[in-house]
């Protein structure tokens, strides 16, 4: 390939090109001295000599031109020239551009959606700076490796580790805002002051927290957003120093936090307030053993590994252990870097959504290869003539190329406004599953793989029918007069179809198994019943929290009964600690009849709900043993507890718990002495789906108790000022939200203090615990009914031509007698031999690829067979109904008209 | 994309014919090419010196030499240039090509 060779030296020429100038001024100054030399040794004076020499040499800028010209104008001249033919080819068949174009625009259009979607997501880095030094922290627990950290711990990682710049806490705060016209409740945050200085966000007006705002007995201070600041205060030049009340805590605002500051991980999201989380008043926030919901954030030192970085911590915290052996004997964190955070287990899926796009963009190029095959047939007069005429075959190839990549060019440029309009569409359907989701766009690095795939798929789907074509023999075509069978290019469409069979059976096979695993995780029983259930937040009056536990009692019994005559309600709870597929909340805990293991580190946990009686109609959790909660079981009875069904088995094995006592830590009490409160078990309830449908039974953590919301400790009791969370379940006939908003509206005309918000259906809650599945369905199953279609249409293609070149032989067999069902049977048999090799080739590159897929699938094996028979069977039916159409016109050919072509 | 062509006075093709010829003998730098040249045709063919390196450039954008830098005898950095294989195989062909030509004309000029 000579050709390929001169572009590849051209190209070299092009990227060295001054340097290849200054090179040949070089080679002829040594020509032009030695020409002088020789004249001066024959007798001129040097001077004459050296103007004799350039005289004789000619202009030397001129010879440099000329260079110049050979390499690279001929070439730009040639490329011009076919770019000019190759656009008058295409405009002079315009059905077939269009159907090129548009084919490709689809496959390029939908991996430029994907690769933007990856971009986003993967590959750009976080809007942080130092992004790749920030780490995110936990505190591993038995039944968590992202367990949460106790603060004392925190603040001794702080000042033990060698490895990090800095680190910050941050956990949940209570936001809700009075004084400022309506009461409302508003996302908030506890952080460190060295939170937003490791993010790299700096206020836009005002100041970040200080050391002096972030520990306890501090004045109390917050941060707001920007949105809050416009909404609130009307973007005042002098909000600074002002006033607002949070919580019932008047605080003073040091600063505005610029609305580009966004971050959404587990934990966190961005907020409206953020408080000192040093500054909180509970002290039993700073005991040892108290685990509060609270992650960190860490800015790793330049050129500290992530590796470095878990050393040194198990160093602290293997410190740590022996100091406090008690609550921290095997003390372990977990450091995975923010973006692992952030992007989580999306990694995989949309690594094979890019895979599964990269095919159908494959399907898409053999399509248009086979369009430009059939195409070829007609043109093969006049590659002949200009063949005839002198063109070289190299430069018949490059003309071909150069209209398969205009093609291809045409195709990208439309299919970034199919992207565009792709990404919307995707990011629309499952909005949630997708983190940095408002990252996502066309931007340079996207347009330059968009550039580089249009280029890439034109040389891809041209080169094949470029060299066939160019390769023809003249003789034979212009002889023929353009009707031949080329044998070997029937083979080349064959190989074609068979590739694009394969390629779709492999996304089939992908789809195929992500169905399965959404039809295995809906049959999940979540042990409750999610229909017709509304979940929503009350934060009473902040006030509430100073008043005794007494008249806390008495609003939460009125609070009920209030609820209870709002119309169209069946069912209704207040609930607290671990929220169903939400949140969690755990207690440590031992049985009667076991002795409490010596250190609290090593009791085991179980996750504890603080329910009313109704809670079990509610959610439609079945009572096994026993009884559930009554009214009577309050503040003067026998504390009692209702366990699952899973904590019976594994903690009273063969034993009737019913009537035994649990005894659960009693945090309470001071820090100095472990008490425990001994609950007597009343009841067994069915086991329900904490962690979401997908990861339930993965998660070592099963035991769920059950505690009567008015037994509530009194130290505790009062933290119903912070907010508590309402369960209740409707008559059938209402739908959600309007039921929330009658229930909202009595609440508040009962108490307008109140802040009634953040509803939520349970069923919306249980499809958001897959919501990463249902977005790998959506994208999949799009993506394998558009290969599904660009293959059904290669193979109809391919046959409808071979069809068509064989009418005359199909004239002469029917002509020789035979019948109709031969002639389908003929035409028939060659589609179903190109079909069931692709599906061979698919089956091995499925049982090849699926595997990449296994983290994404559930209840399902990678080679699941069912799905392997399933899809086999619908690709070929699918395949047969595109082979039948043409198969059909052969049926009919009439013999007399066929014969008389010849 | 043909081959590049010459345009020199001479028969089309003729220079870069002689530059391969001459670089049968061995690795030259352009002078010495010229030089040769001039010798080699009793000093009846004189090349035009400064078309010997658009037609060099050419040659070695086809393939059929290569060029490197090497130390002239004068100890003067130049660049020194050989046939390629495919060089070789043009060279053949021009030959051949030229010795039909050339042929013709001698006939058709009575000079058979």
């Amino acid at each position: 390939m000579r050709s390929w060779k001169r572009l590849w030296l051209r190209l070299r020429y092009l990227a060295q090109h001054s340097q290849r100038q200054r090179l040949l001024w070089e080679e002829m100054d040594f020509h032009i001295e030695s020409m002088t030399q020789d004249l001066v040794r024959e007798g001129m004076p040097e001077r004459e000599a050296h103007a004799a020499a350039h005289r004789k040499f000619g202009n030397m800028t001129r010879k440099s031109e000329e260079v110049h010209t050979i390499w690279i104008a001929q070439w730009v001249d040639d490329a011009s020239q076919d770019l000019r033919y190759a656009l008058r080819m295409l405009a002079k068949s315009p059905g077939f551009t269009a159907v090129a174009v548009l084919t490709l625009a689809l496959g390029i259009g939908a991996n430029t959606a994907i690769f933007s979607v990856v971009n986003g997501v993967l590959i750009s880095p976080l809007p942080f700076r130092n992004a790749d030094r920030i780490v995110s922290m936990f505190q591993e627990m038995p039944d968590f490796p992202e367990g949460s950290i106790s603060y004392p711990n925190f603040l001794d990682w702080q000042r033990d580790n060698r490895s990090f710049e800095s680190m910050a806490a941050y956990r949940w705060a209570n936001g809700t805002i009075t004084g400022v016209g309506q009461p409302e409740n508003l996302p908030a945050r506890c952080i460190s002051a060295t939170f937003f200085p490791i993010l790299g966000v700096n206020p836009i007006l005002g100041r970040n927290f200080n050391a002096t705002d972030d520990r306890r007995g501090a004045d109390p201070s917050v941060l707001i957003s920007e949105g809050l600041w416009q909404r609130k205060f009307g973007s005042d030049p002098n909000v600074v120093g002002k006033r607002l009340v949070v919580g019932g805590t008047g605080r003073t605002i040091v600063g505005v936090i610029p609305a580009s500051f966004r971050l959404k991980i587990w934990n966190f999201r961005t907020a409206d307030l953020y408080l000192p989380i040093g500054e909180e008043h509970d002290e039993r926030f700073f005991k040892r053993d108290a685990h509060w919901g609270m992650d960190a954030l860490a800015l790793m030192k330049p050129g500290v590994t992530l590796d470095q970085a878990r050393k040194d911590m198990a160093r602290v915290n293997a410190g740590l252990a022996a100091a406090y052996p008690d609550v921290n004997a095997g003390l372990k964190s977990t450091i995975i870097t923010l973006k692992d955070e952030i992007v989580g287990e999306m990694r995989p899926v949309l690594l094979v959504l890019l895979g599964a796009i990269g095919f159908v963009l494959m399907i898409a190029c053999v399509n248009v290869a086979n369009l430009l095959l059939a195409r070829s047939t007609s043109r093969q007069r006049e590659f002949a003539i200009r063949v005839a005429l002198g063109a070289g075959r190299a430069r018949m190839t490059m003309q071909l190329l150069t209209e398969s990549v205009v093609l291809a060019v045409l195709g990208g440029g439309l299919g970034l406004v199919i992207a565009k309009w792709g990404i919307a569409a995707a990011l629309a359907v499952v909005p949630r599953a997708l983190p940095r989701a408002e990252e996502i766009g066309l931007d340079g690095r996207v347009l330059l793989f968009t550039f580089a795939v249009s280029i890439l798929a034109g040389i891809l789907f041209g080169l094949a029918p470029a060299l066939k074509s160019a390769s023809r023999n003249i003789g034979e075509s212009l002889k023929d007069g353009g009707r031949s069978i080329s044998g070997s290019r029937s083979r080349t469409q064959a190989t074609f179809v068979i590739g694009e069979m394969a390629m779709a059976f492999v996304l089939l096979i992908g789809a195929g198994l992500m169905i399965r695993t959404l039809l295995e995780l809906w049959r999940v029983d979540p042990g409750f019943n999610p229909h017709h259930v509304v979940s929503f937040g009350i934060n009473p009056a902040p006030m509430l929290a100073e008043q005794s536990p007494d008249s806390i009692r008495a609003f939460l019994r009125q609070l009920r009964s209030s609820m209870r005559s709002v119309p169209g309600t069946e069912y209704v709870s207040l609930e607290w600690g671990a929220q169903l597929m939400q949140s969690d909340s755990e207690t440590g805990f031992w049985v009667e009849g076991q002795t409490p293991p010596a250190r609290q580190a090593d009791l085991p946990l179980t996750l504890e709900y603080l329910v009313e009686p109704e809670y079990l109609q509610v959610m439609r959790i079945p009572l096994l043993r026993g009884r559930f909660f009554t009214d009577a079981d309050d503040e003067h009875s026998t504390p009692v507890v209702v366990i699952d069904s899973a904590f019976a088995q594994k903690y009273f094995a063969g034993e009737d718990p019913v009537g035994k006592d649990v005894n659960i830590l009693d945090y309470d009490t001071d820090a100095s002495r472990r008490s425990f409160l001994p609950l007597q078990v009343v009841g067994v309830v069915g086991h329900v789906n904490q962690f979401g449908l997908a990861d339930d039974a993965k998660s070592s953590l099963q035991a769920q108790i059950y505690l009567p919301f008015l037994q509530t400790p009194e130290m505790r009791v009062k933290s119903v000022a912070l907010g508590i969370s309402v369960f209740a379940r409707y008559r059938p006939s209402l739908n959600a939200e309007s039921f929330f908003q009658t229930m909202r509206k009595q609440l508040l005309a009962n108490n307008g203090d109140m802040i009634v918000s953040d509803d939520e259906s349970e069923e919306e809650v249980v499809a958001r615990s897959i919501a990463s599945q249902r977005f790998s369905v959506t994208l999949l199953g799009t993506f394998a009914a558009l290969a599904l279609l660009l293959a059904s249409v290669g193979i109809y293609g391919v046959l409808s031509y071979l069809v068509g070149q064989r009418t005359q032989e199909i004239g002469v067999r029917m002509a020789l007698g035979a019948r109709h069902f031969d002639v389908l049977r003929l035409v028939l048999a060659d589609g179903a031999r190109m079909m069931l090799m692709g599906i061979a080739i698919g089956v091995l590159a499925a049982l090849g690829l699926t595997r990449w897929m296994a983290s994404m699938l559930f209840g399902v094996t990678p080679t699941d067979p069912l799905t392997f028979a399933v899809v086999a069977v619908v690709l070929c039916g699918i395949g047969l109904c595109a082979c039948y159409v043409p198969a059909h016109r052969a049926m009919h050919v009439d013999p007399i008209l066929a014969l008389r072509h010849e | 994309m043909g081959t590049e062509k010459s345009k020199s006075d001479l028969l089309p093709g003729t220079l870069d014919m002689l530059v391969l010829k001459t670089l049968t003998r061995g690795h030259f730098h352009g002078y010495a090419i010229a030089q040769l040249i001039q010798q080699l045709s009793d000093d009846l063919l004189r090349v035009e010196e400064g078309s010997l390196y658009p037609a060099l450039q050419r040659l070695e954008l086809n393939g059929w030499i290569e060029g490197e830098w090497g130390t002239s005898a004068n100890n003067r950095r130049a660049r020194f240039y050989k046939l390629t294989p495919d060089g070789r195989k043009h060279l053949t062909e021009e030959s051949a090509r030229y010795r039909q030509v050339t042929g013709a004309v001698a006939r058709i000029m009575g000079f058979a």
